[in-house]
């Protein structure tokens, strides 16, 4: 099921499909080891809008809601 | 002198690595986008000595970010290469190394965490990787030890340009090669560093731990500090006494030199808190009150950094900085504003857009006080009691609420989104730690403790001339009425824009009431900045936005000090 990375449940696994926006933004995203075909899992999620963190493999990163509603994700389900 | 520059991703060990290869000799220079300031050390490079230069946490050559483009900058004034990559991290960390290789420059690669990649059950062909990148790779446990006295000796014999030709378009599906041919990766099931992990970052569970680390630091930071206080004030005592009353009465206990070296007596005698001589308050307040609590506050902040605490921290706050038009990660130079406000200003160097500049930078200026106007404050007004404090921290952070809510609104311009490498937590390396404590000490010692000096002796000079008396004229109805302090207290005003906490020791032979500390330590806080501050609000900002700042706070301080005035009548 294709969702965004903001729904997608902590604690659920994910593959990333795209991550949407600007060139620039897209390769911050990137360089930190968010790209399309990794695999992720969710860790947390802040309330309200606050950002969620997910884990790639030995990596974390924190991602605001924003950037994270740009990220496409494939679940398992 | 050739340069040496240490570049890896942020979180990879590169300032326990530095600590490890640099000599006991390491400056510290203010810099932005970490929160440590740039340190230079040097290295025997054969019959040579070479600098070298720790470089902040950079992902990639990009130039993506304010903080990249300045490690590029760095980078062309490089000779040689120490590239750190996290062995944990093998895929993330090529992407820099394959950027570095393309500019050509000798380098070495330091594949650091060796140990902590074993315990993740991560095999990685050394050899083999050495071959595809066509430069020198040490695996390393920076905080062992182990593998850097190889480092060493390749860097100074093999260090070399790799003639690896780097794909442009598709660089990570060639990262992506390399990464398969070496490193293999067996499964190991959460360890109990990861449990906790993802506790402090549970919405949750991630506040109340954060509010225990809190306070936690603040009572370690007022108590350390304040028993340090005892001791020194002890030395003081006993052992600089004496010879200040040696040279007051080799002086005849009178005259100009007298007055500022030793200053005036105080009810008879010398008194090292208000006597405002050069060599009694001028060293009291400096050494005595401040230097403890910047031991203190640069202990606990230094560990959190060093833990990793810090990154997560901000993900906890970024839901509410977002509200002032910030970002979490900028509650760090806040935290660093804490201890001084000049590093603060500059880590608000690396936020992207002009508007959270303008807003971290002015905030910062307005409400957090630096720990050595904190800690005349808390002297000054904690002999009272506790209530006091509370009240003056609770008005500055209420303060920092709602001026940063504000000034998002009236403010034009975005704010971007958190994004954030998250470190494992990691046991501190002590010797870094110990380091990084010394050189922040020291930075204090060489930079603010002359301005000290100028500021007692300045103060000492206004008297004379009579520029005290004229400005109380002046500004004497203002100060009275609006603030319902005595009309001396501008001298205090005058000096706070030299140095702070020469300023709140001003206050204490003016015989105020509590209401009147309370409000007088706050004004000092909230109208402007220290002078040194103020020269780096000014390169960051520019006149037009320094001007709009400078007139906020003035506008502030009227408010602070009007309201403090009117809303404690009744209770102190």
């Amino acid at each position: 099921m294709k969702i965004k990375l903001s729904k997608l449940k902590a604690g659920s696994s994910a593959k990333i499909i795209t991550i949407e926006g600007g060139a620039g933004a897209i390769r911050n995203i990137e360089n930190l080891g968010i790209r399309p075909g990794k695999k992720i899992k969710k860790i947390s999620q802040q309330l309200g809008r606050g950002p969620l963190i997910i884990q790639s493999g030995k990596t974390e990163v924190a991602i605001g809601r924003g950037l994270a509603e740009k990220i496409w994700v494939e679940t398992e389900e | 002198m050739k340069k040496i520059l240490l570049m890896g991703n942020a979180n990879v060990g590169k300032s326990v690595i530095f600590s490890r290869m640099s000599g006991a000799h390491v400056v510290s220079s203010n810099y932005s986008g970490t929160t440590v300031e740039l340190a230079k050390g040097n290295l025997k490079m054969g019959k040579e000595t070479a600098e070298l230069i720790d470089i902040p946490g950079t992902y990639s050559l990009d130039a993506a970010s304010r903080a990249e483009a300045v490690a590029v900058k760095m980078l062309g004034e490089g000779d040689f290469i120490v590239n750190v990559a996290d062995a944990t991290n093998l895929e993330r960390s090529l992407n820099l190394t394959l950027q570095l290789i393309k500019t050509g420059k000798p380098m070495v690669v330091a594949l650091n965490m060796w140990d902590e990649a074993v315990e993740h059950g991560i095999e990685i062909d050394v050899k083999k990787l050495e071959e595809m990148l066509g430069v020198p790779v040490v695996p390393t446990c920076a905080l062992s030890g182990e593998g850097i006295k190889t480092l060493v000796k390749r860097l100074k014999g093999q260090a070399r340009p790799s003639q690896l030709k780097v794909d442009q378009k598709d660089v990570w599906v060639q990262i992506g090669k390399i990464v398969d041919e070496v490193q293999k990766v067996s499964h190991k099931h959460p360890t109990l560093g990861q449990e906790i992990s993802h506790a402090t970052v549970h919405p949750v569970i991630g506040p109340i731990f954060a509010a225990i680390i809190l306070f936690f630091s603040f009572a370690f930071i007022a108590y350390v500090g304040e028993w340090l206080v005892e001791m020194v004030e002890g030395v003081f005592e006993f052992a600089w006494l004496p010879v200040v009353q040696f040279i007051s009465s080799f002086l005849g206990g009178g005259g100009i030199l007298h007055d500022i070296l030793i200053g005036g007596f105080i009810d008879g005698s010398i008194s090292f808190e208000e006597s405002f001589g050069l060599l009694t308050t001028g060293l009291f307040i400096p050494i005595a009150v401040v230097l403890p609590f910047i031991f203190s506050f640069y202990f606990v902040l230094s560990l959190l950094e060093d833990i990793g605490y810090l990154p997560r921290l901000g993900t906890l706050v970024d839901n509410l900085m977002h509200k002032m038009g910030l970002h979490g990660f900028s509650i760090v130079p806040m935290l660093m504003g804490l201890g001084c406000n000049v590093p603060g200003a500059l880590a608000g160097r690396v936020l992207e857009t002009r508007k959270e500049r303008f807003i971290a930078v002015t905030l910062l200026a307005i409400c957090v006080p630096c720990m050595a106007q904190i800690a005349m404050v808390v002297g000054l007004i904690g002999q009272a009691g506790p209530a006091g404090i509370i009240i003056f921290f609770s008005v500055l952070f209420f303060l920092w609420l709602s001026l940063g809510v504000l000034m998002k609104f009236f403010i034009k311009g975005e704010t971007p989104e958190i994004l954030l490498d998250i470190p494992p937590y990691r046991r501190p390396h002590l010797k870094t730690l110990a380091k990084k404590i010394y050189m922040r000490m020291g930075g204090f010692i060489k930079e603010a403790l002359p301005y000290v000096l100028l500021g007692v002796f300045f103060v000492n000079i206004l008297y004379a001339l009579g520029v005290i008396d004229f400005m109380s004229q002046i500004f004497g109805p203002l100060i009275t009425r609006v603030f319902g302090l005595p009309a001396e207290a501008v001298g205090a005003l005058l000096v706070g824009f030299l140095r702070k906490d020469v300023a709140v020791g001003m206050l204490a032979p003016l015989g105020l009431n509590l209401r009147q500390l309370i409000t007088a330590s706050a004004v000092l806080v909230v109208y402007f900045p220290c002078a040194a501050t103020f020269v780096v609000m000014f390169k960051e900002l520019g006149i037009r936005d320094l001007i709009k700042a400078t007139l906020i706070m003035i506008g502030v301080a009227l408010l602070v000090g009007g309201g403090l005035n009117l809303l404690l009548r009744p209770f102190v």
